[in-house]
């Protein structure tokens, strides 16, 4: 239970600190740093119009996090879940296009689906080649992300085309029935739900069933599992596939609920925002969830922020890059021993007053 | 920027304009039918791109000097779900009632989207995708033939390439990029019918890359004159530069950058289009829906000449410019054929600049070296 405080005070802390040192520049820009918390916070969640901003930019990080995170779980590092996110958009699109599905939540599962299986495929492939063929899986999976934006370009300015979109190259649209929409009339749409959803049954399989344990015991330790006889190679393709299956999810439900069609607009970074998510969430897919809404947050309130205050966007990089430092600076603290300091304090504490003022000012004599 | 201290200074200019229109008299209709306005303006890249951002900020920066106008902005909001919460955000946190959202693919989906929940508010759009009895009353397009621009640009070119090869680095194949480049090709052909563009074709908008190997590439098969249509062209412009080569700009001007090798440019001038939606927002007026013009209607503008253009060059694109701000050049006519060889327009047939088919093109013209 004190481990659990820990662990969640010290991400908080770091972003208080991140903060202080964000209005410390800002204050240096000529701009009140009281202020600039007060729309950061405004921004991102001062009301229900906030709140909705910064969930509805959260859902697709959810997922595409979950792309790093559960093959990290199985000890891989996997950072080419754009590539993909994009597949899974444009098999949503190219799926609705090509077949008569059904124009109702029969149809949505259906395009939801093939852009999961798309995205597992895609990082199974990234697993495969290192299980199989002894390809560093980081390089293969973010160069295999290029050839997937490369593949969706060609199909989308080519074969699956639609030939009203001059000027802006498109899928034809989805139909009205096939398209997710707000929950109860908000901005946020199901994606949301979706995500958490995700995070929170691949939360339980690690946890709780005997897949779950085995992909963390390959991830743990790969010679203690082949001891163990457990299928090493089959787990970590299980891990790809999940991630992939969700990077492709967040794909087609982008397209299914933001842009009714597949487009360039579709890459805009989502997959490698996700990667931040992961790592900041320590792969724990739990963790995903607020650290995405962060994520969300901070876009959100960048927004504001440049509207009221004419700071550029870059402003927003910088709290963003000064929060990532902080936060990886106080991984440093996590195995530090509070009680050590404790011990070492408490005792000077306990002293008599006198003596500890005696101490005092003998130290300020020694410093002067 | 302090808002209050802004508001401040607001109320007091429009103290001052009901001041001097109260002893006037005479003019305070005029006065009061100003009602004042915040207008929203969203960029899809910086706002100091020396390009196709720069182009719509500048027009936002003359927006601010306005009396009774705010501006809010907002840079680098991608063509995402964020653009319609840029868009909201805009009118509910910041009292936008008129928006201009400028990159081509805010519109469909999200401009569209957003314009249907909120009727009282004004979009209008970039690009000229608008369309009558399609899509709603409070959302417009505006857009500018700049390929008259280009024409003039390879006018220049022709004039001062001395390899005959000229280069073109595009972004992607899609009629509004072809139309440049085949107006660029038959201004330059129109002073010495043998030149040839080359085109390269980068595959997307922000490329900074390939846009730099495209630029060395095609230094490197000879050509001396540069133009180019992507999003930003600060990359091209100081590779061809550094590289001992002329460039003609585009978007805004890129001059000061790379001023000994700057020729001209083609640049927007937005100011005009966003004058337009303003004074119809502001005295009541419907919002005008398909805005669009060229060099005669100030929609577009040419870069000053720089200091290696010959007088002969200038005299000849001053004659083309007056003859098109006259209404009697048309671009597109024929005969006209293809880089293929096929006839694409016949001979006594002319397309002026509002026909609506040259906004299909998918064609090269002769003398350009590439395919779309």
């Amino acid at each position: 239970m004190r481990d659990s405080i820990k662990e969640s005070l010290l991400p908080i802390a770091a972003i208080a600190a991140a903060l202080l040192l964000f209005g410390i520049v800002v204050w240096f820009a000529g701009v009140n740093p009281a202020q600039v918390w007060l729309l950061l916070f405004k921004g991102a969640f001062g009301d229900w119009y906030s709140w909705q901003n910064t969930l509805q930019r959260a859902a697709p990080l959810m997922l595409t996090a979950l792309c790093v995170a559960l093959p990290a779980r199985a000890g891989l590092v996997i950072i080419g879940g754009e590539g993909a996110l994009v597949l899974g958009g444009l098999a949503c699109a190219a799926l609705a296009q090509e077949l008569p599905l059904p124009q109702n939540i029969v149809g949505t599962w259906a395009v939801c689906l093939a852009g999961a299986a798309a995205g597992a495929l895609w990082i199974m492939l990234a697993g495969w080649l290192r299980q199989f063929r002894g390809i560093n899986e980081t390089i293969s999976s973010l160069l295999l992300a290029y050839v997937a934006i490369g593949l969706f370009k060609h199909l989308v300015e080519g074969p699956l085309r639609d030939p009203s979109s001059l000027n802006k190259p498109s899928t034809f649209a989805l139909g009205q029935g096939l398209q997710i929409a707000g929950i109860g009339g908000s901005d946020v749409h199901w994606g949301f739900v979706l995500g958490v959803i995700a995070c929170g049954v691949s939360a339980l399989w690690l946890r709780w069933t005997p897949s779950g344990f085995s992909v963390r015991v390959v991830g743990g330790n790969l010679r203690t599992a082949q001891l163990m006889g457990l299928p090493a190679s089959r787990l970590v393709l299980l891990a790809c596939g999940m991630g992939g299956a969700s990077a492709g999810l967040a794909g087609a439900v982008e397209v299914a609920a933001v842009h009714t069609s597949a487009n360039a607009s579709l890459i805009a970074g989502y997959g490698y925002s996700g990667i931040l998510v992961s790592f900041i969430a320590r792969h724990h897919p739990l963790a995903v969830i607020p650290v995405a809404i962060v994520f969300g947050g901070f876009g959100a309130a960048g927004s504001l922020l440049q509207r009221r205050l004419g700071l550029p966007d870059a402003s927003v990089l910088l709290l963003q890059g000064i929060a990532f430092v902080m936060i990886l600076a106080s991984e440093s603290l996590r195995d530090f021993e509070w009680k050590a300091l404790w011990v070492r304090i408490a005792p000077r504490a306990g002293v008599a007053a006198s003596a500890g003022a005696l101490e005092r000012n003998a130290s300020k004599e020694v410093s002067a | 920027m302090n808002p209050k201290t802004f508001n401040r200074r607001d109320s007091l200019k429009s103290l001052a304009a009901l001041g001097a229109a109260g002893t006037l008299g005479a003019f305070s209709e005029l006065a009061f039918a100003q009602k004042p306005i915040t207008v929203g303006v969203i960029y899809v890249g910086p706002r100091d791109d020396y390009g196709y951002n720069q182009a719509q900020a500048e027009a936002a920066a003359a927006l601010k000097k306005m009396t009774g106008v705010k501006v809010v902005e907002e840079e680098n909001v991608p063509e995402t779900a964020a653009v319609q919460k840029s868009m909201t955000g805009m009118i509910a946190q910041d009292g936008a009632t008129l928006l201009f959202p400028t990159s081509f693919g805010y519109f469909d989906p999200h401009v569209l989207a957003v314009a249907a929940k909120f009727p009282n508010v004004r979009f209008a759009h970039c690009g000229g995708l608008w369309t009558e009895g399609k899509h709603p009353k409070n959302a417009a397009s505006y857009f500018g033939y700049i390929d008259e621009c280009q024409y003039l640009n390879g006018v220049i070119a022709g004039h001062m390439s001395k390899s005959g090869k000229i280069g073109f680095v595009a972004a992607k194949p899609i009629p509004q990029v072809l139309r440049n480049i085949n107006a660029f090709t038959m201004g330059a052909r129109s002073v010495k019918p043998g030149i040839t563009t080359n085109v390269i074709f980068t595959g997307d908008w922000s490329m900074p890359v390939k846009e730099a190997e495209a630029t060395n590439s095609l230094a490197d098969q000879g050509v001396d004159v540069f133009t180019m249509h992507v999003d930003g062209p600060k990359v091209i412009v100081e590779t061809a530069a550094k590289r001992g080569k002329m460039v003609c700009g585009y978007h805004a001007s890129q001059a000061k950058l790379a001023p000994q090798a700057y020729l001209t440019g083609a640049e927007w001038n937005w100011l005009t289009a966003y004058n337009t939606f303003i004074d119809a927002a502001r005295n009541g007026k419907p919002h005008p829906n398909f805005v669009r013009g060229g060099l005669k209607e100030g929609f577009v503008k040419m870069s000053a000449y720089g200091p290696a253009v010959t007088d002969t060059a200038k005299k000849s694109a001053d004659g083309v410019k007056a003859q098109m701000i006259a209404g009697k050049f048309d671009i597109f006519k024929g005969p006209l054929k293809d880089n293929k060889g096929a006839v694409v327009i016949p001979a006594g047939k002319s397309y002026p600049q509002t026909d609506i088919e040259l906004e299909k093109m998918n064609y090269l013209v002769e003398g350009v070296v590439g395919s779309a």
